[in-house]
C-alpha cells in the first residue's frame, strides 16, 4: 500500500513562543479519505500549512508519496493540491485568470491550462463567472474557486482546510458528493472539520487533534463502534401509567414527565422492540428525537480525555 | 523542475504583472508621466532657459537624461514593491509559495514584471521629451544596457522592501526618504562640477549618481563618471541584491511563519 502523506513528530513553536503543534505523527494511504478533526486552534491549520511549507517547521519531518518535502521540493509539490480555508487569491483579478495563473505556477503548456480550467470551473458551477473579478463572488463560491484551483494541476492528493464552513447546506451536499467522486476516482482526501458528522458522511479514517497532539487516529468505522448507546426522548399525548416499565433488561426507561419519555438503547439493540412494548401498552407515540448528538458527544469526550 | 515548466512559471509572473499595472494605468502610468512632463515644462523650459549652459549643454539637454532615469528607477521600484506587497497582503502569494515555482524563477519573474513597468514610463518619457528636446543618442549600447542594468537594481530594491514591509506605510517610507534624495543628489538636474570638493565626495557614494551620469554619457556622449567603474557598480549591486533576495526568500523572511 502506498502512504500518501507521512507525518512524522512534528513540532511547531510559533515567534512568540507558542507551540502548536506537540509532535504530531500521521499516515494516510493513497487512496484514503482522511479527516484531521478538532476544535478551534487545535492546530488543524498549523498542520496543513507545514506540509505547503507556508509554516516553517521547528522539527519533524513530512513524505508527499515517499519523498521528503524538504529534498524533494518540486516533486512533493507537484502531487498535492491545497484548498485553504482563508480565501487567499487576489480580489482584483478575474476568476479565469485565477486559475489559469495557477496552472501555468505548475507548468501547464496554455492549452492543456485552459482546457483544465474550463473542466474544472464547470465542476464547481463557476463558468459562468469566468470573466467576474473574484471579489464579486460569494463566499461559497470563493470557496469553490480555491477548490478549482487547487485541482487545475490534478494531484494525486488534495488537502482542504475546513471547506464547508460557511457554506449552505445544499452546497455543501454537492461539495461533498463533488469530493467523493474524485476519491473514487483515486485521488487521496484530507480534509479538516470541526463536524463530525461531515467526517462520518465522507471518510474512511481518522484522526482527532486536540491542543497540538494527536488524541485520536483510528477507521471511522471503529470509532462509530463506541458509541454503544444512545439516548432517546419520545414524546406521547397518551397518559403513561405510573409504574411502567420496559420488559428488556437492557433499556432503561426514564419517566421525565407524563408526555416525555427517555429510553436510553444499548448497542446492538433493535429500537423496535421498544414501540413495540408501548403499544402493547396503549402508549401512542407521536415523536422520537436523540437527546444529544452523539457525535459531539463522542467528541467532547475525547478531548476530555486529552485535557 | 523542467526547463519548460520553469519557463512557463516564468511567463505567467510576468504575464500577471504586467497585466497588473497595465489595469491600473492611471495610477502606474499617468502619474509619472504627469509629473515628468511638468518637470520638463517648469525646469527645462521655463527656468532651464535662465540657467544657461550645464555641463556644457543646454540645460534642458542636461536634465532630459537624468529624468527619464528618475522615472525608470521610480517606476521599477515602485511597481515590485508595490505588487508583491500586495501579493502578501492579499495572501495570493501563497499561491506561488505552495506551488512547484523555484525562488530565483519567482524574483525574476518580479523583476521582469517591474523592469516593464520602468522601461514603459521610461519609453513614454522618452517620447514626451523629443517635443523639448532633440537629443540623439551618442552611444545606444551604453544607453541601453544601463537603463536595463538600473532597471534591475531598482525592481530587486523594491522586492527586499516589499519581504520585509508588514504595512503600507512600510512600502512608502524608503521610497520617500531613501530613494527619493538619492535621485534629487544623484545629478539628475545638475553637474557635480557645480558643488564644493566635500559633497563632490559624498556623491561619489551615492549609486544612483553613476547610473544617471552613465545614460547620460550614453545620449550626450558626455558624463562626470568614469563609465567602466559605474558598470561594475551596477554588477556588484545585482549580485549582491539578487543572493539577499533569495536567501531571504529562501529563509521565509516576511513569507513563511
Ligand atoms: N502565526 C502565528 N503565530 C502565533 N501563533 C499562531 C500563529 N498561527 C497560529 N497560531 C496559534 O496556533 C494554534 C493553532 O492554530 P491553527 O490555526 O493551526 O488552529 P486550527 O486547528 O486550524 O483552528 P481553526 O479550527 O480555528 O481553524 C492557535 O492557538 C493559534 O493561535
Ligand atoms: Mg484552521
Amino acid at each position: 500500500m502506498t502512504i500518501a502523506i507521512s507525518i512524522q513528530n512534528l513540532v511547531k513553536t510559533y515567534a512568540n513562543g507558542f507551540e502548536a503543534l506537540k509532535g504530531i505523527s500521521l499516515e494516510v494511504e493513497q487512496g484514503d479519505f482522511f479527516a484531521l478533526l478538532g476544535p478551534n486552534g487545535a492546530g488543524k491549520s498549523t498542520t496543513i500549512g507545514v506540509i505547503s511549507t507556508l509554516v516553517n517547521k521547528t522539527s519533524g519531518s513530512v513524505e508527499v508519496f515517499g519523498k521528503n518535502v524538504d529534498t524533494h521540493s518540486y516533486e512533493t509539490k507537484l502531487d498535492f493540491g491545497v484548498v485553504p480555508q482563508e480565501v487567499n487569491f487576489s480580489q482584483f483579478e478575474k476568476v479565469r485568470d485565477i486559475v489559469m495563473t495557477q496552472a501555468g505556477y505548475y507548468g501547464l503548456p496554455r492549452k492543456l491550462a485552459a482546457e483544465r480550467c474550463e473542466k474544472y470551473l464547470r465542476k464547481l458551477g463557476l463558468w459562468d463567472k469566468r470573466d467576474e473579478r473574484s471579489r464579486s463572488l460569494s463566499g461559497g463560491m470563493k470557496r469553490r474557486l480555491m477548490i478549482a484551483r487547487a485541482l487545475v494541476h490534478e494531484p494525486r492528493l488534495l488537502i482542504l482546510d475546513e471547506p464547508t464552513a460557511g457554506v449552505d447546506i445544499e452546497l455543501r451536499r454537492s461539495m461533498w458528493e463533488f469530493l467523493t467522486e474524485i476519491n473514487d476516482n483515486g485521488t487521496t482526501i484530507i480534509l479538516t472539520t470541526h463536524y463530525l458528522e461531515e467526517a462520518e458522511q465522507l471518510c474512511r479514517n481518522i484522526a482527532i487533534i486536540d491542543e497540538g497532539k494527536i488524541v485520536e487516529n483510528t477507521s471511522m468505522r471503529k470509532l462509530l463502534k463506541e458509541l454503544d448507546s444512545q439516548v432517546y426522548i419520545l414524546e406521547t399525548n397518551s397518559q403513561v401509567p405510573a409504574g411502567f416499565s420496559l420488559k428488556q433488561d437492557n433499556m432503561v426507561l426514564n419517566i421525565v414527565d407524563e408526555n416525555i419519555i427517555e429510553v436510553t438503547v444499548s448497542g446492538g439493540q433493535s429500537v423496535n422492540s421498544v414501540f413495540t412494548e408501548f403499544s402493547e401498552a396503549d402508549i401512542k407515540i407521536d415523536s422520537m428525537r436523540n437527546k444529544t448528538n452523539r457525535l459531539e458527544q463522542l467528541f467532547m469526550s475525547k478531548l476530555e480525555g486529552n485535557g | 523542475m523542467l526547463t519548460n515548466h520553469k519557463y512557463i512559471a516564468f511567463e505567467t509572473i510576468v504575464i500577471k504583472e504586467v497585466r497588473r499595472f497595465a489595469r491600473i494605468w492611471v495610477q502606474t502610468l499617468v502619474p509619472p508621466a504627469i509629473t515628468i512632463g511638468l518637470y520638463f515644462v517648469i525646469f527645462g523650459n521655463l527656468v532651464g532657459r535662465r540657467i544657461g549652459e550645464m555641463g556644457g549643454f543646454q540645460y534642458m539637454e542636461f536634465i532630459v537624461p537624468g529624468l527619464i532615469m528618475m522615472s525608470v528607477i521610480q517606476n521599477s521600484y515602485s511597481n515590485v514593491v508595490s505588487s508583491f506587497f500586495s501579493h502578501k497582503f492579499q495572501r495570493s502569494v501563497e499561491e506561488l509559495l505552495v506551488s512547484p515555482v523555484p525562488n530565483y524563477i519567482i524574483l525574476s519573474g518580479f523583476i521582469a514584471g517591474g523592469m516593464a513597468r520602468g522601461l514603459a514610463v521610461g519609453t513614454i518619457v522618452t517620447l514626451m521629451s523629443l517635443f523639448f528636446a532633440d537629443l540623439e543618442i551618442q552611444n545606444l549600447f551604453i544607453t541601453v544596457s544601463v537603463v536595463l542594468l538600473t532597471s534591475i537594481v531598482f525592481a530587486l530594491a523594491g522586492f527586499i522592501n516589499a519581504l520585509f514591509a508588514n504595512s503600507f506605510d512600510d512600502i512608502s517610507i524608503i521610497p520617500t526618504f531613501v530613494l527619493t534624495p538619492l535621485i534629487y543628489l544623484g545629478g539628475v538636474f545638475y553637474s557635480v562640477e557645480l558643488l564644493p570638493p566635500f559633497w563632490k565626495l559624498v556623491s561619489a557614494l551615492n549609486p544612483i549618481f553613476y547610473m544617471v551620469n552613465t545614460f547620460r554619457y550614453g545620449i550626450l556622449g558626455s558624463s562626470d563618471v568614469d563609465i567602466v567603474w559605474a558598470f561594475f557598480i551596477l554588477i556588484v549591486f545585482i549580485v549582491v541584491l539578487f543572493s539577499s533576495c533569495i536567501m531571504l526568500l529562501r529563509k521565509g523572511t516576511g513569507l513563511r511563519s
